[in-house]
């Protein structure tokens, strides 16, 4: 890093206009200086092997079903060719310029609409557009949490979170989850005991909608519950709810914003998984006092989210067909769901259970204890096959070390079915070594051979 | 001159060679040379032949770009590289291997018995743990033979948690070794063109203690340059050094990690193509002794042009190599 006033070492021998990532001349004392700078919050926010092992996944050769990429490969070129062009020609200066901290009204219009279409009626002024989900959860958290204040989430929970509740320093708390979504049981003893502690959580962070990374689904009981619950001990829930319109099959379950009308539930959506995930527009809905706190965090953080993603969503939104490119989402997503559903079946070995989402990006494997799926990505990416190790969805980074996150939205049936036998042999090779090494060798079953006897699978508890 | 500058690849250690490599890179822009990084792949050959660079500074990590594989390649391709030359690399790769030259040549080592999957498989191997667990005591340390890095190395404190440990080590390798553990205080001594720079000294913090991940990270170890060690010991470290880089044949540079027990210095692997980051020991070790980054990378581009023709694996014509080489 070159520091202004001072004469830049770096020009020598260098091509004119040659990159500069960072100078040589970093030594180990700069280190140090800037190590004594940094925040203590930047101690929580850990590096690992994992991100490093994470990185090779990106390589073209690798099959990844670790990323939570929506496919957007099916937009219509041509449709955000015109509607760019559109902008461009109607609206330039405005769409190049600021725009209101809270978003324009005709995103909220917008957003409004797919509100709707989950059952739920916000009043615009209760919204605010945010730069992706992401955003929304960092903003909520930095409103509401002091560091060591507790906050709640499932078990596992959407990795994206762990580090945003890290950096806030959040005693974060996860509460188990089961075919049904969060275990309320657990959550009642975990309010007890912070309760006999005088402890409040200041929030509930819960993903109930084909849930990210489990793929569960909070059930209707427990919705109903876990709403009854937050009013009775007027605690806030964190309702994330990205894929909410991507199910597959199944019945529609009412969103916890429209049991509780808005009271006690702070709702994050996002258009990154029903439109694009590169224009980075998601929102918040929150209660007015809640709402203002975070719109001042808002202006702080960005100002404002694109004015320019704001006015392709008007044009998209306008066009009306926003519904139709979900229903063709639906469509692929559901057969790739059931391709790799149908490759674990097959290919991986009796130890592992998985689960079988309804909807949404991902489902969650689980393998005998003693595989730590963060070695085995290593000896997966020698396969050229990727997955994202359990231990990200934990804020302990400790549990799940047996678990891991497999997405279906963002490759092609073949490379689902390919990337799923690549995974199952090399779980079965460590199991295999596994039974050898502590003589609990029993009889090799090859899942890759043969049917599958009588052609009845006994069905498993899941987790 | 061009140099080319080796990164990246597909080993697990690929991030680490890519903050090397940018390093490396600046620093030849420096040095009044043009770099020409190379993130390897398929096309490496190709690149090199277009390029027809006057050296090639190696900064790969790991299987691939450290174990001999890319060096044999220069060799035939005729072209200066840094670092050791094949037969090192593939040495100090493969830690059983390295273990073995350090053991027959005197150097102090910790013991160890190594495995492969196989042996496991199908040769009942399972069945001589409670030997070695008894022979090398607890806590014993599980590592996969051949990688650079901490990824897969295990503390096993009792003898339950040795099948995991084993599980995760061939997870990176179909080799093991199973290595009795020395309490003592972790030396990294960086040896350039032979000579012994400053010794570092790790030291992790306490509850990370039996964490290898947390060795790297800035906050969660401690590092010391000069290590606080008297100047005999300094001495008798830096001496083991230099003899363990002339046993494994190293040329160039590279980092012996030594542990220093109450029974003195063990040696426990030599890295052939030490990390070059921000936050890499090779170059604090430099820095200790007045070498800033610029001029470490200027020593090591030099002592690629003095290779002794001694390890040049194919040579331009048949016949003995000339007396003296």
């Amino acid at each position: 890093m070159a520091e202004p006033g001072k004469p830049d070492r770096g020009r020598r021998g260098r091509e004119p206009g040659a990159h500069r990532r960072r100078s040589a001349h970093t030594t180990s004392h700069d280190l140090e200086r800037y190590a004594s700078l940094f925040a203590k919050r930047t101690q929580v926010m850990r590096s690992s092997a994992m991100r490093d092992l994470m990185a090779i996944t990106a390589r073209p050769e690798v099959i990844s079903l670790a990323g939570g990429l929506p496919d957007t490969s099916t937009f219509p070129a041509e449709s955000f060719a015109a509607q760019m062009t559109r902008i461009a020609h109607e609206s330039s200066a405005e769409a190049l310029q600021y725009g209101p901290t809270e978003g324009f009204s005709e995103t909220k219009a917008c957003i409004a609409e797919v509100m709707a279409a989950e059952g739920m009626s916000p009043d615009p002024d209760d919204l605010i557009v945010t730069t992706g989900g992401q955003q929304a959860i960092d903003l909520i958290t930095k409103t509401l949490v002091d560091p060591g204040d507790p906050v709640i989430c499932e078990a596992p929970t959407y990795p994206g979170a762990v580090p945003t509740f890290c950096s806030y320093e959040a005693d974060v708390h996860q509460v188990s989850t089961d075919d049904d979504g969060m275990r309320i049981d657990e959550l009642e003893e975990l309010l007890a005991v912070l309760a006999r502690q005088g402890r409040r959580p200041k929030f509930i962070y819960s993903v109930p909608s084909f849930q990210n990374p489990a793929g569960v689904t909070l059930s209707d009981a427990r919705r109903r519950r876990l709403v009854e619950l937050a009013r009775q001990h007027e605690l806030l829930i964190v309702e994330d709810n990205p894929y909410g319109l991507l199910r597959y099959d199944g019945d529609p379950q009412p969103t916890l914003y429209s049991l509780d009308g808005g009271d006690y539930v702070l709702y994050i959506g996002t258009l990154s998984k029903i439109l694009s995930p590169g224009i980075r527009i998601g929102w918040v809905a929150a209660p007015p006092p809640v709402l203002e706190k975070i719109a001042l965090g808002k202006q702080a953080a960005d100002l404002c989210t694109s004015t320019l993603s704001q006015y392709f969503v008007r044009e998209y939104f306008g066009e009306g067909r926003w519904l139709s490119y979900i229903a063709d989402l639906i469509e692929i997503y559901r057969d790739r769901r059931d391709a790799m559903l149908e490759a674990l079946d097959r290919h991986f070995p009796p130890q592992a259970e998985w689960t079988r989402p309804e909807g949404g990006l991902f489902l969650w494997a689980t393998l005998p204890g003693y595989i730590d799926t963060t070695d085995l990505l290593a000896k997966a990416l020698r396969q050229n096959v990727a997955f994202v190790p359990g231990r990200a969805a934990y804020a302990d980074g400790v549990r799940g070390g047996s678990s891991m996150r497999l997405n279906f939205s963002a490759s092609g049936e073949q490379d689902l079915q390919e990337g799923i036998r690549r995974i199952g042999s090399v779980v079965s090779d460590q199991i295999a070594l596994y039974e050898t090494i502590t003589g609990e060798h029993r009889v090799e079953s090859s899942p890759d051979e043969g049917e599958e006897p009588g052609g009845e699978v006994v069905p498993m508890p899941r987790r | 001159m061009k140099v080319a500058v080796l990164k990246g690849g597909s080993s697990l250690e690929r991030e680490v060679s890519l903050r090397s490599a940018a390093r490396v890179e600046d620093a030849v822009g420096e040095l009044g040379h043009e770099a020409i990084g190379i993130d390897v792949g398929q096309d490496l050959v190709d690149r090199l032949r277009e390029h027809q660079p006057g050296v090639v500074f190696i900064a790969l990590h790991g299987p691939g770009g450290e174990d001999g594989t890319v060096q044999e390649l220069l060799e035939i391709l005729d072209l200066p590289y840094t670092g050791p030359g094949v037969a090192a690399c593939a040495l100090c790769m493969d830690k059983v291997a390295a273990k073995h030259e350090m053991r027959a040549d005197g150097i102090p080592t910790p013991d160890w018995a190594a495995f492969n999957a196989t042996a496991f498989r199908e040769l009942g191997a399972a069945d001589t743990l409670d030997e070695i667990e008894a022979r090398l005591g607890f806590p014993l340390v599980v590592k996969p033979a051949s990688q650079g890095s901490s990824l897969g190395v295990e503390f096993a404190a009792t003898r339950e948690e040795v099948p995991e440990a084993l599980l995760a080590a061939f997870s990176y390798d179909d080799r093991v070794l199973l290595e009795r553990y020395v309490r003592g205080r972790e030396l990294a001594i960086s040896v350039l063109d032979g000579d012994a720079l400053p010794i570092v000294e790790a030291i992790p913090r306490e509850e990370d203690f039996f964490n290898f991940e947390a060795r790297y990270e800035i906050g969660r170890t401690d590092y010391v340059c000069p290590a606080e060690l008297g100047s005999d010991q300094t001495g008798q470290v830096q001496e083991l050094a230099t003899r363990t880089y002339e046993t494994l044949g190293c040329s160039g540079f590279a980092r012996v990690d030594v542990m220093l027990g109450e029974q003195g210095p063990r040696v426990l692997e030599v890295n052939a193509i030490p990390g070059l980051t921000d936050t890499s020991l090779f170059p604090m070790a430099a820095e200790a002794a007045g070498i800033d980054f610029t001029q470490l990378v200027g020593r090591i581009l030099e002592s690629a042009q003095t290779r002794p023709a001694s390890e040049t694996t194919l040579r331009r014509q048949a016949g003995p190599l000339p007396a003296g080489s």
